[in-house]
């Protein structure tokens, strides 16, 4: 049938049936169906989500119509995760959609192994002992857990699972992996085949920009004792060297080369970010070892023997002025390099998988060869359990944040956030929930405040009287719009987080509905 | 304050604690009190610019944060590839326009909500209609749309005597973008804020292909399509245009890039990939149109009641790698042609419509032709319908000074073509003119001259 992929067919230009299939694979658990949930769930559901469970123990009262969608006054009275599951049901009828009428907490209480089933939860508007209850049964599960929570003008959002790693981190900028300043020989003689001084003024405009910098670089490199430019002098004067080989203005080719010319200028072999996977414990690696770090391991040997210091060639390059036929030679040899350093890294990984015990073939080719071929882009995310950040949070980073300006408001709404949720056990309501006790509340909170700051080791922090009173006004109030940015956000990691694709983010994202200053914080 | 504890729960729980309690983060203006909830809720309409990913959230989004007069204006019909996010739609509604449709499922849902929904090109109302809302929420993903608008809004904007905009005459706009993991949201309060072709920089023009490397040197997938969609077509077809929404035009299309692609042997031609360069599609998801239309919402009602900061003026938000939001703080261009005061042009009490009109052409900064002339609301010439041409062309051959009702001075706004990246766009320009030797313009005679 190709309706769903019609359906799908602006997201699949984002990533493609095998992301696609990755979200049709996953279930997703959602805890409490207020706003901030029910905007995340709504727009992987129309996705194309596999599976969604949503867990919430409360009814709809008649306060929830005014900020949720998925109510209506039909439903006032009834179980909201009944509610909210048949519109969600409604939106998309490929996905499975069930629903337990059950407290969040308590179900963290008494029932930690209903966690397992899930590829991911999503649990939204938890107070901060059971975040760090439900983030220990999700680690010990492998389950990937994402936190999101609104309140007010405010929120955040938090991702947590030991380690995510990509493949496809799919990079907005970044260098071609053109090898212009350390060929190989089949690209060097392509290079010298082609006469960049003998030519008739047609052939001579459409010489790809690589052969022409290519060739330059070893000329360069044979008059100033096999070195490439590399103060800023020597850079101009081979941009100028260049613009002297133009036969006519209008030569594009020529002019791409200047523009490229950087490209020849950037240093040899791997990157840091790379070579700090390299380094990564983890890479040593055993039967436990996941696929990722199998291959790590076999790229780390590419890397010392068969690569000379390069990762595997990832095999494409970018469209340049060329002749077609030029341009189709080039782009042959470039994939040919590639489909070699692919059968070299397949032998490595079937010879890896091999040493630690496990079935030589037990790695698809397809996934080698995407990994080869996105080698130089590989990311590793890990992060911190909810209880060691909150219990200890990184101390001279906290610090940071709270006494530089730039970051004061964002840590502010942390601490705040993290307060209320102490307020609430102390007084039995958020601060500001009830008008009657708002004045005695401001107080109360700033006190609660600074007592957790001096927990965590920040004695005599202050933190904006403003916000303090900000934070009181909004009374725990769920604003739908700020429900569904946050819920957004979160929706998206959980794309990124399924798919593998793309990075996810990092810390925590503290949402600022103030005046739109969010960060993200790492502690 | 009163105690809300002890009366009946309401709709607006919620919302309550940030319309009705006095806060320390909040604009100058902001007085927190039932009546402000209210009057939110009765009088502050709202109109949204497109129903599609952007325009879905919005409406319910402006709809769950107190507004309950809105309009929605969009010329399109429910198409199967809108499902992944416009969720207001369902397969059954394929075919239908999107701005009653979803105006109805709002409506359904939400009660006390009104929503009027125009199925028609935002072209095809009178400029005054726009000026009928307190302010307008733009979820448009092209820049000629955004440019329109954006010349609407800045059409009512009256400068006084020392060139400060009066605030009565201010239309704020927010306006959303997004592509794939990345969008946009901004505040546009003309004369205050940098208006869309203040920073049109930010939206370059579409980079196309040398027809010469199409014809003669294609070298990847992209080449070989628009090569069957750009010449091919015509040398075939003569006669007949191309419909991008023709599935028989666009196989064919498809068909023949291939074909090119195996005679030159370069990969990637796929029916998706011809669909994608040919009408060129901009990836969308659902997330991203959340998140870029809830931010626009926050500064509507931000606008609309100051019970909070407002953003100042651009938000980025990137979500590919990591997540990176930024808030930039644009600046206006002051001489800008839309938001500016407008540009003067002193005449003689003689010159007649038509020669005015004439002027505007030869005018460097202006270069207007095919003006509509109006002024006060008041049509002095209409190029189209028919009709209204016929009705006011008499006017062409009258003193311009008589036809504006023999002031010194006043603003006329002229509506017609003008080139930009040498292409010929409609726009709309507010111009101040000043006749000569008229009492009370000698002010303006220092002022420069056209
Ligand atoms: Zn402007």
């Amino acid at each position: 049938m190709a309706e769903p992929k019609v359906k799908y067919d602006r997201q699949l230009r984002i990533w493609g049936e095998q992301g696609q299939a990755a979200l049709e694979k996953s279930s997703i658990c959602l805890l409490n169906c207020g706003p901030t949930g029910s905007e995340t769930l709504k727009n992987l559901v129309l996705g194309g989500i596999g599976s969604i469970t949503v867990v919430d123990g409360s009814k709809v009262e008649v306060g929830d119509l005014g900020n949720n969608f998925l109510v209506d006054e039909s439903s006032v009275g009834q179980s909201k995760a009944k509610c909210v599951c048949s519109f969600l049901q409604e939106l998309n009828d490929s996905v499975k959609a069930k629903f337990v009428e059950e407290y969040p907490e308590a179900l963290i209480e008494t029932n930690p192994s209903f966690f397992s089933q899930f590829t991911l939860v999503v649990a939204t508007q938890l107070v901060e002992s059971s975040m760090i209850k439900l983030d220990r049964i999700c680690r010990e599960a492998n389950v990937i857990l994402i936190f999101a929570r609104s309140y007010g003008l405010t929120g955040f959002v938090r991702i947590s699972l030991k380690e995510h790693t990509v493949i496809e981190s799919k990079p907005e900028h970044f260098l071609d992996d053109l090898r212009l300043n350390n060929p190989w020989p089949e690209l060097k003689s392509f290079a010298d085949s082609i006469d960049l001084t003998a030519q008739d003024p047609v052939a001579h405009k459409h010489i790809p920009y690589v052969v022409i910098l290519v060739k330059m670089a070893d000329e360069w490199a044979k008059s100033h004792g096999g070195k490439l430019p590399s103060t800023r002098e020597q850079k101009k004067e081979f941009k100028d060297l260049l613009k002297a080989r133009m036969i006519s203005p209008d030569e594009d080719n020529y002019k791409e080369a200047i523009e490229a010319s950087f490209k020849v200028f950037a240093p040899q072999g791997i990157s840091w970010d790379l070579q700090k996977i390299l380094n990564d414990s983890s890479s040593e690696v055993d039967s436990n070892s996941s696929d990722f770090w199998v291959m790590v391991s076999a790229l780390k040997e590419f890397i010392a023997n068969e690569g000379g210091g390069e990762a595997p060639l990832e095999g494409s390059i970018p469209d340049m002025t060329s002749s077609t036929e030029q341009y189709v030679n080039l782009q042959n040899i470039y994939l040919a390099k590639a489909e070699a350093d692919f059968l070299v890294m397949e032998q490595l990984v079937r010879s890896t998988l091999k040493k630690i015990g496990r079935d030589s073939n037990s790695i698809p080719k397809a996934t080698i060869r995407s990994f080869c071929k996105n080698a130089r882009k590989l990311r590793v995310c890990r992060y911190r359990s909810i209880e060691d950040e909150f219990n200890s949070p990184n101390l001279p980073d906290l610090q940071k944040y709270l006494t530089d300006e730039d970051s004061s408001i964002a840590i502010g709404i942390y601490i705040l956030l993290r307060a209320v949720d102490r307020f609430a056990s102390n007084y039995n309501s958020f601060p500001g929930q009830f008008d009657s006790a708002i004045d005695e509340d401001i107080p109360r909170l700033k006190s609660t405040a600074i007592g957790l700051l001096s927990d965590l080791g920040c004695n005599g922090a202050a933190l904006a009287e403003d916000l303090i009173n900000e934070m009181c006004r909004f009374g725990a109030a769920e604003l739908h719009a700020v429900a569904a940015l946050v819920g957004g956000i979160a929706s998206q990691e959980v794309i990124k987080l399924i798919t593998k694709q793309f990075v996810p983010m990092s810390g925590t994202y503290i949402f600022n509905g103030i005046d739109h200053k969010s960060q993200l914080l790492s502690l | 304050m009163a105690d809300t504890a002890a009366t009946q729960p309401t709709r607006s729980r919620d919302l309550d604690k940030l319309l009705l309690r006095p806060g320390n983060l909040v604009g100058p203006r902001f007085e927190p009190s039932a009546q402000l909830r209210d009057d939110v809720q009765n009088h502050a309409r709202v109109l949204v610019v497109g129903a599609g990913g952007l325009g879905c959230e919005l409406l319910k989004d402006l709809a769950l944060s107190g507004f309950h007069n809105l309009d929605v204006i969009d010329m399109d019909r429910i198409e199967v590839t809108n499902l992944n996010r416009q969720f207001l739609f369902r397969v059954e509604d394929v075919g239908k326009p999107k701005a009653e449709v979803a105006a109805k499922r709002v409506m359904e849902r939400i009660s006390g909500v009104n929503i009027v929904p125009h199925f028609c090109r935002i072209e095809d109302k009178d400029i005054d209609f726009y000026n009928d809302f307190m302010i307008i929420a733009l979820g448009l993903d092209s820049v000629e749309a955004r440019s329109y608008i954006n010349n609407v809004a800045c059409s009512f904007l009256e400068y006084d005597s020392d060139d400060n905009p009066l605030e009565e005459t201010i239309k704020p706009m927010v306006d959303g973008g997004t592509e794939g993991f990345k969008g946009h949201a901004r505040v546009i309060l003309p004369g205050i804020t940098p208006c869309f072709e203040c920073t049109i920089w930010l939206f370059p023009p579409q980079v196309k292909f040398p027809l010469c490397t199409l014809a003669e040197t294609p070298r990847t997938a992209a080449h070989c399509i628009e090569y069957a969609h750009l010449i091919k077509w015509n040398e075939v077809h003569g006669g007949t245009d191309f419909d991008p929404d023709n599935p028989e035009h666009m196989k064919w299309v498809y068909d023949e890039a291939a074909k090119r692609a195996e005679l030159f042997g370069i990969p990637g031609v796929t029916y998706s990939f011809t669909q994608g360069v040919v009408k060129n599609i901009i990836p969308a998801i659902a997330s991203t149109n959340a998140i870029i239309s809830a931010a626009c919402t926050l500064e509507t009602l931000k606008i609309a009641t100051e019970c909070s900061k407002t953003m100042s003026n651009y938000l980025t938000y990137n979500g590919s790698e990591g997540l990176h939001t930024k808030v930039a703080e644009f600046e206006r261009d002051k001489d800008c042609l839309v938001c500016g005061p407008g540009v003067l042009i002193e005449v003689d009490t003689s010159v007649t419509l038509q020669k005015f009109m004439n002027l505007l052409e030869e005018h460097p900064k202006l270069q207007l032709t095919k003006a509509s002339v109006a002024h006060r609301g008041k049509n002095l010439y209409m190029q189209a319908p028919p009709v209204l041409e016929e009705m006011t062309r008499s006017n062409l051959s009258l003193p311009l000074f008589d036809l504006m009702g023999k002031l010194s001075k006043d603003v006329v706004h002229v509506n017609g073509m003008t080139s930009k990246n040498n292409q010929k766009v409609s726009c709309l320009r507010k111009l101040r003119v000043a006749f000569k030797g008229v009492d009370g313009v000698t002010d303006m005679d220092t002022a420069g001259g056209a």
